[in-house]
């Protein structure tokens, strides 16, 4: 882990206060220096940080410490609420013309932010709620921009209209939506190059297509992984072109993605999409409390729930979650999780993702490293069918032939069973987990995952 | 000629300036608009550099610093903090005298970085460079993963006049290494310049096929000047320390290409990462053309940063 995590060190911060009911001025000010530096650290605009940081304190100061928290805990409650209110609490949907009208929508942003990969992804998932999108090629600067968006556009199966790079962009866009008309399609989307937002004649280019052709969302790309720059990149896009939305891409990386916070900041306008990896599929929805909790490295459970869902191959879920209900989640649903787990980018990925894992990961890491599971995988796979599917069969003969067939100690052997039967019990409890998408607030989860707020 | 070379100092300069501006106009007004040194002085010194990408770390480390000198030395005037701060960051900024022997030797170079930074168009640049000085120059284009890489590097070697060794899309990336070092050594190339897909540091199983291709070019080619250059992206965050720290971890880094320097991005990081994993900076980007590929100097750099513009023009004609 790169970060200690805020909550982590808020609970050192707090550790020899003993403030009680009302949160003083002095105990809030102190926290939010390490909340500032959180924000820091995320990279959030230092603009941003500094007026953030005025309206939790004013709100901070003389508030109530909530029973069963401590005035760290309560700080965070209101950081997290602040910024959740800052970054907007709905997600927001693209928007489309009624009927069979034709939806422009242009992207655009720096080099390498990912737009035309961006492109492609959206066009897939525009293919799934039944719209016909017609992908077009205006990067007419970057080499091989046009056979990459061909390229992409082949794998998701939707058409490209491209004129080569010889002609001026605008009269492209102007061309794609004849073509468009012509050929039934009810979405275009505008694939531009990247430019500089202080280049004044690409982004005039930009200004020049908005002008001659009805373009209905203009959404700007930004990597999550921009630094400070990020306002003057937003703010000068949003005045000289108008944008309508946003989309944060490489969100898989390990940065804390402050630059969603800078760019709502700066031009109120929401982010709708977030680009999680190189796959085509790897489009999601923007959800800006799971983000707030990201920026302020409070971990982002309620998106690995999400992740788990989808991975997890549906039927196997259906019957793993029955299982799970009756408590008879056995090895071979071991060996299924863990293949499962591996799919989803490893067991670090996930715990990465869990909130308050910051201070622990260390020892977690250490006690499940990969060879550790591939032994564990081995002591699963030196069991019977029978034992397998019914734990209760391995008696001492059972566990010393499996510990041999595995090649680890019986002390190895026992402690996996033992833990295993530790996780069945909080299995029983993830239905509820698992069942509770779209809930709000992280207060619904069994008492079983202690949230640190 | 005479005018290509006006070009490259002009573009040079362009790109610096519009770094420069931000932090000098800032460094500026703060140091004329204070009569003393005093907290709020600071706190305002503590933006620029927050602002300027360094990062909360090494501003901390750069700010302790000066407030210790100007305890020691008795400072009172903001405007000897000023020359105090240039140095300090200087000091920062130091490292040994970059290296460019690679391109005078036989050497692999490696580009490496995460999606976006501009690795290919960085390749291409260098490619352009190091043909124009004589050199025998062979791309590798390893990125079999994104749609239309080896399209693009290609597109590069035609406008630099050189060889390129590819493979399929979506074959293995190790191979293409392999065949094209032992192009390289067949062809008795001065220079091979591998271009790599862009991976995300925390993937694992794409930093272990680096480290794999790493490792054939070490077993393949020993003895060969070896040279592993990260690109950042300027506008990158904090996040560019980790990129490096992670990238160093599979493949020995030898420098860093910082691009997309010619925005209002200040490159700050440079200054962050320089100082917590001593990696040096050897070239910048600073525009879309073959001639935007500079070379990095750490002290030409602090001192355009920070010198008014009159001081700093001068002293780059």
């Amino acid at each position: 882990m790169a970060f200690e995590s805020l909550t982590d060190k808020l609970q050192n911060v707090f550790k020899n206060l003993r403030s009680k009911g009302r949160l003083t001025e002095d105990d809030v000010k102190a926290a939010l220096k390490e909340v500032k530096m959180a924000l820091l650290e995320a990279d959030v605009n230092f603009k941003v940080v500094k007026q953030f940081v005025k309206s939790v304190e004013e709100r901070a100061v003389g508030a109530d410490v909530m029973n069963g928290l401590n005035p760290g805990q309560m700080v965070i409650k209101i950081v997290n609420e602040e910024m959740v209110s800052l970054m907007g609490s709905e997600t927001t949907e693209l928007t489309f013309q009624p009927g069979k009208a034709i939806t422009v929508i242009m992207m655009c942003g720096l080099q390498g932010a990912g737009k035309t990969t961006t492109t492609a992804k959206i066009a897939g998932k525009l293919k799934q709620k039944g719209k016909k999108s017609l992908l077009v090629a205006c990067d007419v600067y970057r080499p091989a921009a046009i056979k990459q968006l061909q390229v992409n556009a082949e794998k998701q199966n939707v058409d490209v209209f491209s004129m080569g790079d010889k002609h001026k962009p605008v009269d492209i866009a102007k061309a794609a939506i004849e073509h468009a008309e012509k050929n039934g399609h009810n979405v275009v989307i505008l694939d531009t190059a990247g430019r500089l937002q202080i280049d004044e004649a690409m982004m005039a280019e930009l200004q020049e297509i908005k002008e001659k052709v009805t373009v209905h969302q203009t959404l700007l790309v930004v990597d999550a992984m921009t630094g400070q720059d990020a306002v003057n990149i937003a703010k000068e896009f949003d005045e000289k072109i108008g944008l309508d939305g946003v989309v944060l891409t490489k969100m898989d990386g390990d940065t804390r993605g402050g630059a969603a916070l800078s760019v709502k900041a700066v031009t109120g306008k929401p982010i709708i999409y977030v680009g999680m990896g190189e796959k085509l599929s790897d489009l999601e929805q923007f959800y800006p409390d799971r983000m707030a909790g990201r920026i302020l490295g409070m971990g982002d459970v309620l998106s690995l729930i999400e992740k788990v869902q989808i991975d997890v191959d549906e039927d196997k879920e259906k019957q793993m979650a029955a299982k799970m209900k009756k408590g008879k989640f056995d090895f071979e649903d071991y060996l299924e999780s863990m293949n499962q787990m591996k799919k989803m980018g490893g067991l670090s990925y996930i715990l990465g993702m869990m909130p308050g894992m910051g201070a622990k990961m260390g020892d977690i890491e250490s006690m499940v490293d990969d060879k550790q599971l591939s032994r564990m995988e081995a002591i699963v796979l030196s069991m019977t069918q029978a034992e397998r599917q019914n734990p209760k069969l391995l008696n001492p003969s059972r566990k010393h032939r499996i510990a041999k067939g595995a090649g680890v100690d019986i002390s190895v052997v026992n402690r996996f069973i033992k833990q295993f039967e530790q996780s069945q019990k909080m299995m029983k409890q993830l239905p509820g987990m698992l069942g509770g998408k779209g809930k709000k607030g992280r207060g619904g989860f069994p008492g079983g995952f202690k949230l640190p707020f | 000629m005479s005018e290509e070379k006006l070009g490259f100092f002009g573009r040079l300069k362009q790109g610096l300036t519009k770094t420069r501006n931000n932090i000098v106009n800032g460094i500026d007004s703060v140091f004329s608009g204070f009569s003393n040194i005093d907290d709020d002085f600071y706190e305002e010194l503590e933006e620029i550099l927050i602002m300027g990408d360094i990062g909360i770390n090494a501003t901390t480390s750069i700010l302790d610093r000066l407030k210790e000198q100007v305890r020691e030395q008795h400072i009172k005037e903001p405007s000897q903090c000023k020359e105090l701060l240039i140095q300090s960051i200087k000091d920062q900024m130091h490292v040994e005298s970059t290296a460019y022997d690679f391109e005078k030797e036989q050497s692999v170079v490696m580009v490496i970085g995460v999606n976006g930074v501009g690795k290919t168009t960085s390749v291409g640049k260098l490619a352009g460079i190091l043909k124009n000085d004589g050199r025998k120059v062979l791309l590798a284009a390893a990125d079999t993963f994104r749609a239309a890489a080896g399209e693009q590097l290609t597109e590069w070697a035609n406008r630099a006049g050189v060889d390129i060794i590819g493979g399929a899309e979506g074959s293995d990336p190790a191979s293409v290494i392999y065949d094209a070092v032992n192009a390289a050594k067949a062809r008795n190339v001065d220079v091979l310049l591998c271009d790599t897909a862009g991976r995300l540091h925390n993937k694992k199983n794409l930093m272990e096929e680096l480290r794999k291709m790493n490792r054939i070019i070490d077993k393949e080619f020993s003895g060969v000047h070896r040279e592993n250059l990260v690109v950042l992206d300027g506008t990158t965050g904090q996040n560019a320390l980790q990129q490096a720290r992670e990238f160093g971890e599979v493949a020995d880094l030898t420098g860093i290409i910082l691009t997309k320097m010619d925005g209002t991005a200040k490159g700050g990081i440079a200054v962050a990462i320089q100082s917590e994993l001593n990696v040096p900076v050897k070239y910048i980007g600073v525009g879309e053309t073959i001639e935007d590929l500079q070379k990095f100097d750490s002290d030409d750099f602090v001192n355009a940063l920070f010198n008014v513009h009159g001081e700093a023009e001068s002293g780059m004609e």
